[in-house]
């Protein structure tokens, strides 16, 4: 259908950021491809070491789900998704092929092995997240290919995760926010992904604050030292949600929070962890 | 030139209700309810997916119906403020709002009582954080919140059915 009608034609998941972005005119499709009623397109499914999450699942059914809990961090991201109306609605899969900057789900999948499957007329692909989103509101999908699959693989023994974002209020976009997913060996990290949100037109990976931090024991001057390198890797840019400094200087805080709710989590602790009004 | 836009049949069971209406596929459920339905309770206040004064239940889930399009509620039911009144009793959260004074202008106030039904649906008996998350997204700029919360305590109260001896 998508390659019939053009590139004039969108897709409807959940709607929560297009169809407001249509009353405001930044978009403005000739035509609405409304995929929610298409059947076994929203699921959690648990096999292979890995977690599948089908592209219309909504960001309620993963905050919910006993499964999705097996990796906390993605209870986290779901969790704090705007509000429960528009969790209600809103698509792990729709918000990937969205791309927007602030967006919650590309800034945590990054930490993870995590893949989006593709369905195009051409067949299927997996792209790893990482590489799925390549700019701001842009992602590698080519026209006439859909998200149909979210796959997260099962992080080893001794991991934890955790995602915390800053928000002024539950329905906007958080201010900044940061993921941290890590492997304990004794107290040791073993192994670690940092991930910045909303601080760059996508997802940054602290991969100098993830060097400073891979094979050090957990001190206090370790986490300072790793929450210093992520903040130099910000990108922020000053808009009505803050200055640049102030997000650089908050993404610093997230980033520490997040790594001390990691750490306990691998260590088997049971931490909550939300999201922080500000 | 976009051609003329198609109408589309549609069955929505409103408040227990079935409808069929022909609608325009652009048409918001918002817009469904008021102008095609005259349940003018659902209120519009931001349009644009804030302030959750639009909100209804969708199937059992709290949406706000200015981002759902009218046809995407083909065969679904829809629960609105005025659903909540049995015959001439109010609903338990529509007593406890008013006995609480959880409202001041009232503008919110349909879209917070459906948020509240859909929270003590899945906790009947919710704490402070779980009140403060189910009605996140609803926007008052009258009461200061203080109100609303004491009256969604009061209602969770009223709506647990007394345990048979377990």
């Amino acid at each position: 259908m998508l390659t019939q009608l053009g590139e004039g034609a969108k897709l409807l998941a959940g709607g929560q950021s297009l169809i407001p972005l249509m009353k405001l005119r930044f978009a403005n499709p000739h035509h609405l491809i409304d995929l929610n009623f298409i059947p076994g397109t929203s699921y959690i499914r648990e096999d292979l070491g890995a977690l599948h999450f089908g592209a219309l699942t909504r960001h309620a059914q993963i905050e919910n789900s006993l499964i999705a809990a097996k990796i906390p961090i993605l209870c986290d991201c779901a969790a704090g998704i705007a509000d429960v109306q528009v969790r209600n609605r809103g698509t792990i899969g729709g918000s990937l092929a969205e791309a927007d900057p602030s967006g919650d789900w590309s800034t945590v999948l990054m930490t993870l092995t995590s893949e989006v499957r593709c369905l195009g007329v051409n067949g299927e692909r997996t792209i790893p997240v990482s590489e799925f989103i390549t700019d701001a509101y842009t992602t590698s999908l080519a026209h006439g290919e859909v998200v149909s699959e979210v796959i997260v693989r099962h992080p080893s023994e001794r991991s934890g995760g955790a995602y915390v974002a800053s928000k002024r209020t539950a329905p906007v976009y958080p201010t900044a926010s940061a993921a941290v997913q890590l492997t304990l060996e004794g107290e040791v990290c073993k192994e670690i992904a940092i991930a910045l949100g909303c601080v760059g037109l996508m997802p940054i990976r602290a991969k100098d604050a993830e060097t400073t931090f891979r094979g050090q024991p957990i001190t206090p001057k370790s986490v300072a030292m790793a929450v210093e390198a992520a903040r130099s890797a910000a990108e922020p840019q000053s808009d009505m949600r803050g200055s640049r400094e102030y997000k650089r200087e908050l993404v610093g805080a997230l980033v520490k929070k997040a790594l001390q709710a990691a750490v306990r989590r691998a260590r088997g602790e049971h931490v909550e962890v939300s999201h922080i009004y500000a | 030139m976009p051609e003329e836009t198609q109408k589309v049949l549609i069955r929505v069971t409103v408040n227990g209700k079935e409808y069929s209406r022909e609608v325009e596929p652009r048409q918001l459920l918002v817009e469904f309810l008021r102008e095609e339905l005259d349940l003018t309770g659902t209120h519009i206040g931001c349009d644009t997916t804030y302030c959750g004064a639009c909100t209804v239940l969708l199937d059992g889930g709290a949406v706000k119906s200015c981002t759902v399009f009218s046809v995407q509620a083909d065969g679904g039911e829809v629960l609105t403020v005025e659903g909540l009144e049995k015959e001439t009793t109010l609903h338990p959260i529509q007593r406890a709002f008013s006995d609480c004074h959880g409202l001041q202008c009232g503008y919110c106030t349909p879209g917070l009582m459906l948020s509240a039904l859909q929270l003590l649906t899945d906790h009947p008996n919710p704490d402070e954080k779980q009140i403060r998350k189910g009605i996140a997204g609803n926007l008052c700029r009258c009461t200061g919140y203080q109100n609303i919360f004491k009256a969604i305590e009061t209602a969770a109260q009223a709506m647990r059915i007394p345990s048979h001896g377990h």
